[in-house]
């Protein structure tokens, strides 16, 4: 089933006469949920690895006094933990020397496995949850902030506005992460959690918790889930004359949680790691080359762009593309890149990973502080 | 194994058992080989796919016997292979630091997946079909709950986060990942694990092959077509059904854990009703009660949505860009070819010459009638 | 019981406890509304029409689709629900019409296996067709009704919401006097106890059957628009689950009972507002809010195991 095999081989005996001079291929993965109801993310992480992969070979790069091409090869895992196993292998057997993905949690986790077994670098553009990086693996690493680091940048900023908080999450492996650490930081700074309750990330229905912890009355909300709950959630809160401030993660900071609540966004707190776009060091010129090519930044675009060119940076330093020679430098790296200051720490975190807390002012997103990052 | 010996025998061979062997011998040497074929012309992602396929083999002949042999249908079937898995997952990883063997873990997966099956059954099985049915799919979804949320205040299943770093099939000190080696040979661990399951799935196709011919097989005919006739004819209806209940949550047990050991990861996520209906529709397109033909579905609905994949690239190549998801597709597919099978071929792609001549239309025992008037009900 | 500046009063465990009835009080109405359907269908044919619920999810999504394309048009709200109404009630109707027509009635004499796959076959496919049309997204109801909200004792209630209950009750009363006024509610009260009996009695028993897929369908559809005013959105999926609950609501009050599918309806929605709201007090902190989906199921298995003629008994023909 595979065409790309014959035509291939086709094409370099075409080549061939060219092949003399031709430089050598380096091939870097790029896997993130193509199709779905993520697929608009995911293509934005392959254009962001894209215009960073052109970019490093129009400047004509050189590996060990040799030219070398890099290409990118794309998988779509379509957030699933099956699906992402199998095109993590697929990618191993193409020969990638290093991947940029996943996006989520769930489908990084079980796919590190097969990376690490090949010794090939993982970099996420996307994935928070914790414990991608406390698998004991030297290949995982990731450009943006965790959920223990969001969480706490969430937990601290809801102690401020309230001691008493209520802290809700979907029961989803990034829901629960990042609400668990919310609830941590906010005992850490002093404040109250004075309800915990759940739901689904299909559910619609909040008016049964949510009048329970009416009854505990909370000065904050922190909801740790996505968008399509949010929404309903916080026009319920309203309706149920609940006057809590809302607060939640990125999976809530989007533009179509504003259209889903309506007039009930206004006021709401949501978190993002990384800085604003527009606060980003290479956010302006980014964001011109990006539109111009692509069109519009859905979210990880510049955080792709950024982990394609630190793997790059690695093995230039490294002046090797094998994983083994590179990985040290990896894990010393420091460059700036798009999002700002890139280094990583033991664990394959990003050192001082900046959370931007944004909120709905006039039915826009407005930033409001930066926690962390320097 | 004589069974199909004879019947092959009977259809095609017309009396020539060395023939017949031939044709074993080859199957097995392709059998044997295949990993290696596929891995050289696909690439090793496939023989991963080969691999999922075999499981669902195995699910899909332990939902065929509550579905195909008994006749009830059983729309929770994930919760049995969900069970296997984390008791495989808990008793075998870094979760609560217990590790123990393979020869142990599988049977212990099992067992609690046959009681599991047990309960289930014990209060539910008198039910008439479609409330069976609506439980069955309570229940799974139930199973499903607890393990997303049995993480506090004891913390069993660790929740939605799911249990990684699982212990990688184990034969006394040589582990089937990343590689073997035997005899001077080194096997990566796709193929190992393909070897495995492989061994596994022919018993489990023995198995079901045994229970088919045996008193229980037939009685489970029996309800399955009739049930006030079986009990007339002194069936134990409730021992039986759960016995088919308990026997396929087995298999389904064996599977999960099975799965747990090859991923290396368990989460809620992969145990989700759409899986249920996923290994019925395995059971009801290839040819419910037939053996074989169940295998066929389990085998092409594992490999076809793979295939799928390529649409978009396709779509891409002719139209310029990709009109409809490819993963939209699939289910769409799915949906259309279970009401079409039903309506047009019940019996699937691949039924049993019996149950074809039942569904068919100018059957004379006729179960279907295209007229619906009274006249026509002079039988 | 004063109130302070901002009308905020203590906030007794008392208004906590009507809050959550009145909460169980509107998701009933909704239940029952879809529950309707599947207990008219359950009575005459004995088969679940899993698809019901993604009926109701299409007349939410065909009722959003009318709304945006009125939307900035210079009528009044209550004229735009009307013509939103008007377009989904009769789209979902052939729905449910065409629906029987193919997927159910070639098999009407089939084994019971039959109907009961390709009733999933057909909800997979009307899932995924929707999602092809609208897309994955999450779709908005449009803000046409300003929300005002009354307090009742401590509790609060919006005007949405006594619009549903009010909506709802309407509705079930005209089932109700359909089903015993009409003659064609006696064709189906006939058909629902003996089919072949009924056809001896001259009852024309396709059109009846057709006809109460249609009255399900039409009772689907304003179900959906009801949902999405409420809930503020709609959702390709959000059918399966609504339908399942709304089934249990039927086998709860007496499937094929009207009457049992209102009170199922109204009982599922309390249990499953009030068992929210206070497992985790009742458990001590044991089990909370997040098993807060198995109500449903649970009540289902305990209706069924001991009770499966549900509350007000069930009203199926004999099947031998």
């Amino acid at each position: 089933m595979n065409l790309a095999r014959p035509l291939g081989l086709a094409l370099a005996l075409a080549l061939l006469p060219v092949a003399a001079t031709a430089s050598d291929t380096v091939k870097i993965g790029c896997v993130a949920p193509l199709t779905g109801p993520q697929a608009h993310l995911g293509k934005d992480i392959e254009n962001g690895a894209r215009l960073a992969i052109d970019e490093i070979n129009a400047a004509k790069p050189t590996l060990g006094g040799k030219p070398v091409r890099f290409e990118l090869v794309v998988e779509d895992d379509q957030a699933d933990p099956r699906t992402a196993t199998i095109v993590g292998q697929k990618l191993i057997d193409a020969g990638v020397k290093g991947v940029v993905g996943h996006l989520n949690s769930g489908a990084s986790i079980p796919a590190s496995k097969i990376y690490s077994d090949a010794g090939v670098a993982q970099m996420s553009p996307g994935s928070t949850a914790i414990l991608y990086t406390r698998q004991g693996f030297k290949t995982t690493y990731r450009v943006m902030a965790n959920d223990a680091q969001q969480g706490k940048a969430l937990g601290s900023a809801a102690v401020k506005i309230g001691r008493r908080v209520a802290v809700v999450d979907d029961r989803t492996a990034y829901g629960q992460g990042l609400a668990d650490e919310v609830a941590k930081a906010v005992v850490a700074a002093g404040g109250e959690v004075v309800g915990r309750e759940f739901t689904t990330d299909k559910s619609t229905d909040f008016t049964a918790i949510l009048t329970s912890l009416k009854a505990k009355k909370p000065d904050v909300v922190v909801y740790g889930g996505m968008d399509p709950q949010a929404a309903p959630m916080v026009r319920q809160m309203r309706q149920l004359g609940i006057k809590a401030t809302y607060m939640g993660g990125d999976g809530m900071q989007s533009a179509e949680f504003i259209k889903l609540a309506g007039s009930a966004a206004e006021g709401v707190i949501g978190s993002s790691p990384g800085l604003p776009l527009e606060k980003m060091p290479g956010g302006g010129a980014f964001t011109q080359k990006f539109n111009a090519r692509f069109g519009k930044i859905q979210i990880y675009a510049p955080f792709a762009y950024d982990a394609a060119q630190v793997l790059v940076a690695a093995m230039k330093q490294a002046d090797s593309a094998e994983p083994a020679k590179y990985l040290p430098e990896l894990a010393k790296l420091s460059v700036d890149g798009v999002i700002g200051p890139i280094a990583f720490d033991a664990y394959g975190d990003l050192k001082d990973g900046p959370v931007t807390l944004y909120q709905v002012k006039g039915g826009q997103w407005a930033p409001i502080e930066t926690v962390g990052g320097k | 194994m004589t069974g199909v010996g004879r019947r092959l025998r009977a259809s095609s061979w017309q009396g020539s058992p060395r023939l017949a062997w031939a044709a074993f011998a080859a199957l097995g040497v392709l059998l044997a080989a295949l990993p290696f074929l596929v891995d050289a012309g696909m690439g090793r992602s496939w023989v991963r796919i080969l691999d999922f396929a075999l499981l669902y083999v195995m699910l899909a002949l332990g939902l065929n016997i509550v579905v195909g042999f008994a006749g009830l249908l059983d729309l929770g079937y994930v919760a049995f292979y969900a069970v296997g898995a984390y008791v495989y997952a808990l008793l075998a990883s870094p979760h609560f630091g217990i590790h123990l063997p393979f020869w142990a873990l599988l049977p212990l997966g099992a067992a609690f997946a046959c009681l599991a099956g047990v309960l289930l059954g014990a209060p539910t099985l008198r039910l008439r079909g479609d409330y069976l049915a609506i439980v069955t799919l309570g229940f799974g979804e139930i199973v499903r709950i607890f393990l997303n949320n049995l993480n506090a205040p004891i913390n069993v299943t660790n929740g939605p986060q799911g249990v990684n770093l699982i212990d990688p099939i184990r034969f006394g000190d040589t582990a089937l990942h990343p590689s073997v080696t035997l005899f001077g040979v080194t096997l990566p661990g796709t193929h190992a694990h393909y070897y495995l399951f492989l061994a596994l799935t022919l018993l489990t196709v023995f198995v079901a092959f045994r229970l088919q011919r045996s008193r229980i097989g037939r009685a489970w005919v029996a309800i399955r077509e009739d049930e006030v006739a079986a009990v007339a004819m002194g069936i134990n209806t409730r021992n039986v059904k759960l016995l088919a209940f308990a026997m396929g949550a087995t298999f389904g047990g064996v599977g999960g854990g099975l799965f747990a050991a090859f991923q290396g990861f368990v989460s809620p996520e992969s145990f989700t009703l759409l899986e249920s209906i996923m290994i019925l529709c395995m059971v009801v397109l290839g040819g419910m009660g037939h053996i074989p033909g169940v295998m066929l579905g389990a085998l092409l609905l594992t490999v076809l949505p793979e295939l799928l994949r390529y649409i978009g690239p396709l779509q891409t190549a002719v139209l310029g860009h990709v009109a409809v998801d490819p993963s939209d597709l699939r289910m769409l597919l799915f949906g259309i070819a279970l009401v079409a099978v039903m309506i047009f071929r019940p019996e699937g792609l691949w039924p049993s010459p019996q149950r074809a001549r039942e569904l068919s239309p100018d059957n004379p025992d006729e179960t279907r009638q295209e007229q619906e008037t009274l006249v026509d009900a002079s039988r | 019981m004063g109130a302070d500046r901002d009308g905020r009063r203590q906030v007794t465990s008392l208004d906590i406890f009507l809050q959550q009835l009145l909460n169980g009080l509107v998701l009933g109405s909704l239940y029952a509304l879809v529950a309707l359907g599947y207990t008219m269908v359950y009575g005459i044919l004995e088969l679940i029409n899993f698809a019901h619920g993604e009926v109701v999810m299409f007349g939410a999504m065909v009722s959003l689709a009318v709304l945006g394309a009125l939307a900035g048009a210079p009528l009044p709200p209550a004229a735009m629900l009307a013509i939103a109404a008007a377009v989904a009630v009769p789209v979902c109707m052939a729905m449910g019409f065409a629906i029987e027509r193919v997927a159910y009635r070639p098999l009407r004499r089939a084994p019971r296996l039959a109907p009961l796959i390709t009733a999933i076959g057909v909800s997979i496919v009307l899932q995924n067709v929707a999602m092809i049309v609208w897309g994955r997204q999450y779709v908005s109801f449009p803000p046409l009704v300003d929300l005002q909200i009354y307090e009742l004792g401590g509790a609060t209630i919006t005007n949405v919401q006594i619009l549903i209950v009010a909506l709802a009750g309407l509705m079930m009363a005209g089932l109700l006097a359909l089903v015993r006024r009409t003659r064609l509610g006696r064709a189906m009260r006939a058909t629902a106890q003996n089919r072949e009996v009924a056809e001896l009695m001259g009852v024309d028993v396709n059109r009846v059957i057709s006809a109460t897929f249609v009255i399900g369908s039409a009772l689907a559809a304003i179900a959906g628009m009801l949902v999405a005013a409420y809930y503020g959105l709609a959702h390709y999926g959000m059918g399966f689950m609504l339908g399942l609950k709304a089934f249990t609501a039927a086998v709860l009050g007496g499937i094929g009972n009207i009457p049992g599918a209102m009170l199922g309806g109204l009982l599922l929605g309390i249990i499953e507002s009030l068992g929210a709201g206070y497992i985790g007090d009742l458990t001590g902190g044991f089990l909370g809010s997040h098993y807060q989906d198995i109500f449903a199921f649970l009540v289902l298995i305990l209706v069924l195991v001991f009770r499966p003629s549900g509350l007000l008994g069930e009203r199926v023909a004999d099947r031998a």
